[in-house]
């Protein structure tokens, strides 16, 4: 654990945090069973992208670009599989794996405790990830894609509102430091 | 001896990663593979909770919803809802498996009128982990014959078809997904077009010319032509038409309720499908040129003949 060493010492201001060894595997479980489940029930509900919150949360927290990335792969995949063979295995893959890399390198960074920081870094984080979605889907599966529409923007809008909750909630899994 | 700063390990890390992702969606398109083991172990680790929670959603909502709201809004008579309680509750248990009654009803009033087609009832236990697609797995895999490419439909109306199955779970591709389609007509001039989704609540009707007369709230049925669905089950209703060069716009309102679905009907066939009206057409024809049997006693399942039966 080098890297969160040096992190510690040169901006010793943010604080690294860790988890409970299940909190991560725990959590996933979860996040992918409200994710498939709740809108079966309700159904506008489908519009929030669990998975995504979760690769920005556990990336801005450790703050360790290569664990973020490979935890934002695991996350990725999972969702593409259970996603069925009309989304390739990859394409939410590669999206979050950015994602976790980006949002480990700015948590290593800046502070992203605040909500205000967290909402402005989920509605950013949320766009970059629709935009790789669409540059994957034109470029290597050639197929047509928007760059954006106001059932987007609102999603954005929506993903971010929650992201605030659920992560402060998931705050509690961290451990005492 | 310099070592590599940890950034840089990280970035070739995260390029290395990205590549292998790259080459396995590269892998995926070139040999048209589906990555089915990956898919075969995820669902399985997730189905059993979807399962669980699905049945167990069910008595709960039956309970908050009728229970618990009576419970609040009797507060004025204290003393007479502690001894109607227990009598509510059990009525609530009844309420509940009269509404599932009504729906399996429902499911098995329209098996009957169609004997002649193979099915099987499956509840819906999850939709797709992407927001993006259209899909809902049930509660009904191979080990119940559900294959790949069978269709799924509601009395109401059809929802799709399977497009993928594991030992207990299926995944069907609902209607309204953008990559979804099926074959349709309207159901008073019998124009036939292909019926499709656009990622919307509404499904596109794609390939009606401009001359062609269409009327919003014509109904559109099944062709039969995608030999999935068999024919004159409902599709929609047409709900908005626009001109259009060379083709009229035209937006389908879906028949089956494709956002508030619970139990559905899988067609267990893989064979070409008519339904029993239109068994007794070609048979009224076969009638008239060979055979004295009447019409409701000809097979109502139209199977292929062997290459063998037809030299």
């Amino acid at each position: 654990m080098n890297e969160t060493y040096d992190l510690r010492t040169a901006e010793s201001h943010i604080e690294v945090h860790k988890f409970h060894a299940g909190a991560i595997l725990g959590t996933l479980v979860i996040i992918f069973f409200l994710q498939a489940f709740v809108p079966v029930y309700f159904h506008r509900l489908a519009i929030l992208d669990l998975p995504l919150l979760v690769t920005i949360y556990f990336g801005l927290s450790r703050r360790n670009p290569s664990s973020g990335l490979l935890l934002g792969m695991a996350i990725g995949l999972l969702q593409d599989s259970l996603s069925g063979p009309i989304v390739p295995l990859g394409l939410y893959g590669i999206a979050k794996t950015v994602i976790g890399y980006l949002a480990s390198s700015i948590g290593a960074r800046l502070d992203t405790e605040h909500p205000a920081a967290r909402f402005s870094l989920t509605i950013v984080f949320f766009g970059i990830h629709q935009g790789i979605l669409v540059l994957e889907r034109r470029i290597l599966l050639a197929q047509p894609e928007v760059w954006f529409t106001m059932h987007l923007g609102i999603a954005a809008l929506i993903n971010a509102v929650v992201g605030v909750l659920l992560f402060t909630l998931l705050d509690r899994l961290r451990k005492p430091s | 001896m310099v070592g590599v700063p940890s950034r840089h390990k990280s970035l070739a890390l995260l390029a290395s990663v990205i590549f292998v992702q790259v080459l396995l969606l590269a892998y995926q398109i070139k040999r048209d593979s589906e990555g089915r083991l990956i898919r075969v172990w995820s669902v399985s680790a997730i189905s059993p909770f979807e399962r669980a929670g699905t049945y167990g959603i069910g008595s709960v909502r039956g309970t908050w919803g009728h229970y618990f709201a009576l419970q609040n809004a009797s507060r004025e008579n204290e003393d007479l809802r502690h001894e109607n309680d227990r009598l509510k509750l059990e009525v609530t248990q009844l309420q509940s498996r009269v509404a599932e009654a009504g729906r399996l009803a429902a499911l098995l009033n329209f098996r009957e009128s169609h004997q002649q087609v193979p099915m099987l009832g499956a509840r819906v236990i999850a939709a797709s982990a992407d927001s993006a697609s259209r899909t809902i797995y049930l509660d009904r895999g191979e080990r119940d014959g559900v294959q790949k490419n069978m269709g799924v439909i509601t009395p109401d109306g059809i929802v799709g078809k399977v497009i993928e199955t594991f030992s207990n779970t299926a995944q069907v591709l609902l209607l309204t997904d953008k990559d979804s389609g099926v074959g349709a007509m309207l159901a008073e001039s019998r124009i036939q077009s292909p019926v499709g989704g656009t990622g919307e609540p509404r499904l596109e009707m794609k390939y009606v010319a401009t001359d062609d007369k269409v009327e919003v709230g014509e109904r559109v049925v099944t062709s039969g032509m995608d030999r999935i669905f068999p024919r004159d089950l409902p599709v929609g209703t047409v709900a908005e038409v626009k001109p259009g060069n060379p083709f009229k716009m035209i937006r389908v309102q879906p028949a089956a309720n494709l956002e508030r679905l619970e139990e559905v009907i899988v067609l267990t066939t893989m064979q070409p499908l008519i339904l029993k009206h239109d068994a007794t057409e070609t048979s009224t024809a076969a009638d008239s040129k060979s055979t004295n049997k009447p019409a409701a006693e000809q097979p109502a399942i139209d199977k292929p003949k062997s290459p063998a039966a037809n030299q």
